[in-house]
């Protein structure tokens, strides 16, 4: 990972000094080893807090429709995952995509330090990476962990390899991985009703409105959402009944159904860590099943599921599970 | 000093629970929050951050505050306080685990809600409430509420308890306390000083050792309002923030609230919910958001906690170094970033 | 004072219904004006076509104590605005299969294609339904405690 760094740095060094791009966006050391933050670089000095680490999990296409916008191009650091992310944004209009310089960047997986913690490890110092193995070092000790284990959710069953055109590419091979995205989301389909309503129940009680998941989803775009609009007569800030909470999830899942990548950015940043991802991986599944296979974000031009239709499509009403009777 | 083994506190729990309601931190679906407690649930003492603070014992994220009732042309207006007045005066409430950061909250929203004009629901939970705090033995590299003056091996509060591996320790500090103590006091045996002192020491070691032990301060005056509120170093700070409500949602300070209404089939409720200073819709007036870019938000928050509220409150930040927000924003963005930035010479 | 009843009620669901103006909505006034039945806790919302129902219209029917919701349009191929319809079609299978997936009965939903011939149709569909919700009972999963209070 620390050969990727430097090529990073060696090439958004170049690319500001040249004059090419006006700007890099990319990630900025924080206080401790497994916190850094996404940062827009303006000049070859600002370079010397750059990172590119296993801790980069953010995704930084979102920020581009901001930053696109401005005077002059913008380089730009995406794993995998995120240039779906970046592509839907294309296609929808939010980014002036002769603005970006993509660069993609190699990612074997993020880890999660939740996770890590969440194996009794306070204090943090250091974690270091050796091919499976995830080295420790805490104020109370040190421990090694299996990665798999405390990868973020949405690495754990990701698959994606990059699709952004015209792109320069900073990446190693990556190992192909043989896993079944919607194994939870079936889980969960076979269970009973009574039993997948206290699921959720369980899970979304937890919400607390902070809208995290909203305002870090690169397909939530709208300028101003429908539930901070006062005027909608959906607003709400609180989770003052069951029913906010699941109008809430309900109509975000659905509104970025057709256009969710799965980049699993909602998940990772729910500070109740409810598993939201299941939300919209359900839909994905169900747009698999009845409308033909289709990966939001692999193109950045075309129609969505949602935005077109076949005379044969099945009836509402026969559809059951996802799949047509 | 007064203690119980470790195998029976949820004797105690049950003890307490007979007369009296009881908060304390419960896991649920994976997660620890404050909850009432009852016979069953998976109670976590040892967690050292609950996600939500226990400020939402006496400020609950969304609470009516009245209800109007309409028959025809008259409106009945109904006060929702009287009801819960009578039922804390019958089941007052036990906060149980509250540690030192979170009881310094406590503090500090006392100084917002009780201060003239009383604010009347926080009033009827607040006096309502014993808090039995308990003090830290393994704080981690977020925390750094020694900056504000907090001794997170000896917190206040009516009664101060001290956990090991095989004992809770307890002390009454206040009459509240010794009322409780006398309630549940069947349970316990006398003894250890001794092992509270020597936790203590360990703690204070380890608190020493940790990373933000040695922020500075100093620049957060309020002679420093305009310098500190025009500074430059606002606009990459806030660069990656989101706009999303999870630090002032889980802040153990944070009080904005807002107040909206809601139509039932026979009225309207009045209730109000926690509010965010980072959301767009905060303090909206017919013109807008009087902030209108999140640069300004962010910023609120910060001169808030650090400038505004100590220049009217004696000095007292409104920040206790709880750390939540450093463990809790998505893009990793926090009050630390912003001390180490703007606090002062010793930070560089 | 309101007198208090103490007898329990027999349940009669509310039912609403989104109706397109150009076929389900005539398809109902013909079943009014052939007079045939059908039951009166149906409470008919008229939209300019079934792919006008926002997501957010279903739900907050829900919320406002509709124990069913059923969406009428044209039948496929003879919306008035051509293609209307066929994409309400995948909006609500994927919308109240997802209702499903949270543990929200499914049958409580669902769409019917009337046309303005249909009166007939129309009176069978909605006694269909309602029979359905009827044995389902109250709506106790997707609705506001709020909004009951008090009743």
């Amino acid at each position: 990972m620390k050969d990727v760094e430097l090529k990073m740095i060696e090439r958004a060094k170049a690319l500001l000094e040249s004059g090419e791009v006006a700007r890099v966006v990319g990630w900025k050391k924080g206080d401790f080893c497994f916190d850094p933050s996404p940062a827009v670089f303006e000049t070859v000095e600002e370079l010397k807090d750059f990172v590119y680490d296993y801790f980069c999990g953010a995704n930084l296409s979102k920020y581009l429709i901001q930053v696109s916008k401005k005077e002059g191009k913008t380089a730009v650091f995406l794993k995998p995952c995120d240039t779906y992310s970046f592509n839907q944004l294309v296609k929808e209009y939010r980014i002036k995509r002769e603005n970006v310089y993509v660069i993609a960047v190699e990612c074997l997986g993020k880890l999660d330090i939740e996770k890590i913690k969440g194996n009794g490890i306070v204090g943090v110092t250091g974690v270091e990476v050796v091919g499976k193995d995830v080295n420790v070092t805490s104020a109370y000790g040190n421990a090694t962990l299996y990665k798999p284990d405390v990868v973020l959710t949405k690495c754990a069953t990701c698959t994606k390899t990059h699709v952004a055109k015209d792109e320069e590419i900073i990446l190693h091979e990556r190992e192909a991985k043989d896993v079944n995205r919607f194994e939870e989301v079936e889980k969960l389909e076979a269970m009973t009703a009574d039993e997948r309503f206290a699921f959720w129940r369980e899970q979304l009680s937890k919400c607390i409105r902070c809208n995290a998941c909203r305002n870090v989803c690169p397909a939530c775009s709208c300028l101003k959402c429908v539930f901070d609009n006062p005027a909608s007569g959906i607003a709400a800030k609180a989770n003052d009944d069951q029913f906010e909470e699941q109008l809430f999830h309900v109509i975000r899942a659905f509104h970025v159904s057709g256009r969710c990548t799965d980049c699993g950015e909602c998940s990772r940043v729910c500070p109740q860590n409810i598993p939201l991802h299941l939300l919209n991986r359900k839909f994905i599944k169900d747009i698999d099943g009845l409308y033909g296979e289709y990966q939001a974000g692999e193109e950045s031009e075309g129609k969505t599921p949602l935005t077109s239709f076949t005379e044969g499509d099945s009836e509402v009403n026969d559809v059951v599970y996802g799949e047509a009777k | 000093m007064l203690k119980i083994a470790k195998e029976r506190l949820n004797e105690l729990y049950a003890k307490i629970n007979e007369t009296m309601g009881l908060f304390i931190p419960v896991k649920k679906a994976g997660e620890v929050n404050y909850a009432v407690w009852s016979e069953g649930k998976e109670v976590s003492l040892e967690t050292l951050k609950t996600v939500k603070s226990p400020k939402n014992i006496f400020f609950p994220q969304t609470e009516n505050m009245m209800k109007f009732k309409t028959d025809g042309k008259n409106i009945e207006v109904i006060d929702v306080r009287q009801a819960l007045a009578e039922k804390t005066d019958e089941k007052p409430f036990v906060a149980f685990g509250v540690k030192a950061c979170d009881y310094k909250a406590i503090e500090v929203l006392d100084k917002v809600f009780l201060a003239d004009p009383v604010d009347t629901y926080y009033q009827i939970r607040r006096e309502a409430t014993t808090i039995v705090t308990l003090a830290c033995s393994r704080p981690e590299e977020s925390c750094f509420c020694g900056v504000f003056g907090i001794d997170a091996a000896a917190p206040q509060g009516d009664v101060t308890t001290w956990l090991d591996d095989n004992y809770l320790y307890w002390r009454a500090n206040t009459e509240k306390g010794e009322s409780l103590t006398e309630l549940v006091k069947e349970l316990f045996e006398n003894g250890g000083e001794a092992e509270v002192e020597a936790q203590q020491a360990a703690t204070k070691a380890v608190l020493e050792s940790l990373p933000f032990a040695a922020l500075d301060l100093s620049r957060f005056k309020p002679e420093n309002l305009n310098e500190l509120f025009d500074d430059p170093a606002w606009e990459s700070l806030s660069e990656a923030c989101l706009g999303c409500g999870t630090c002032t949602f889980v802040c153990p300070t944070c009080q904005c609230f807002d107040i909206r209404d809601f139509k039932t089939n026979e009225g309207v409720i009045r209730y109000r919910c926690w509010d965010s200073c980072m959301y767009s819709d905060f303090t909206l007036m017919a013109h807008g958001n009087s902030r209108t870019t999140q640069m300004q938000r962010y910023r609120q928050r910060f001169m808030h906690k650090l400038v505004y509220y100590p220049s009217q409150n004696d000095g007292l930040y409104s920040c206790v170094g709880c750390g939540r927000c450093v463990n809790k924003c998505p893009q990793r963005l926090n009050i630390v970033k912003v001390i180490k930035t703007l606090g002062g010479n010793a930070n560089d | 004072m309101q007198e208090v009843t103490t007898e329990k009620k027999e349940f009669t669901p509310n039912i609403v219904a989104f109706c397109c103006n150009w076929c389900s909505y005539a398809g109902a006034d013909l079943a009014g004006s052939s007079r045939l039945t059908y039951p009166a806790n149906v409470k008919i919302i008229r939209v300019p076509c079934s792919c006008r129902v926002n997501p957010t219209f279903i739900l907050k029917a829900f919320q406002q104590g509709a124990d069913g919701v059923i969406l009428c349009g044209c039948h496929p191929g003879d919306c008035h605005y051509v293609t209307g319809n066929y994409y309400t079609r995948r909006r609500m299978a994927l919308l109240f299969n997802f209702l499903d997936y949270m543990g929200i009965e499914k049958e409580r939903t669902r769409v019917e294609w009337v046309s303005a011939a249909e009166g007939a149709r129309f009176s069978a569909v909605m006694n269909d339904f309602v029979e359905t919700v009827t044995k389902l009972g109250e709506n106790k999963r997707l609705t506001d405690l709020r909004v009951k209070e008090g009743e």
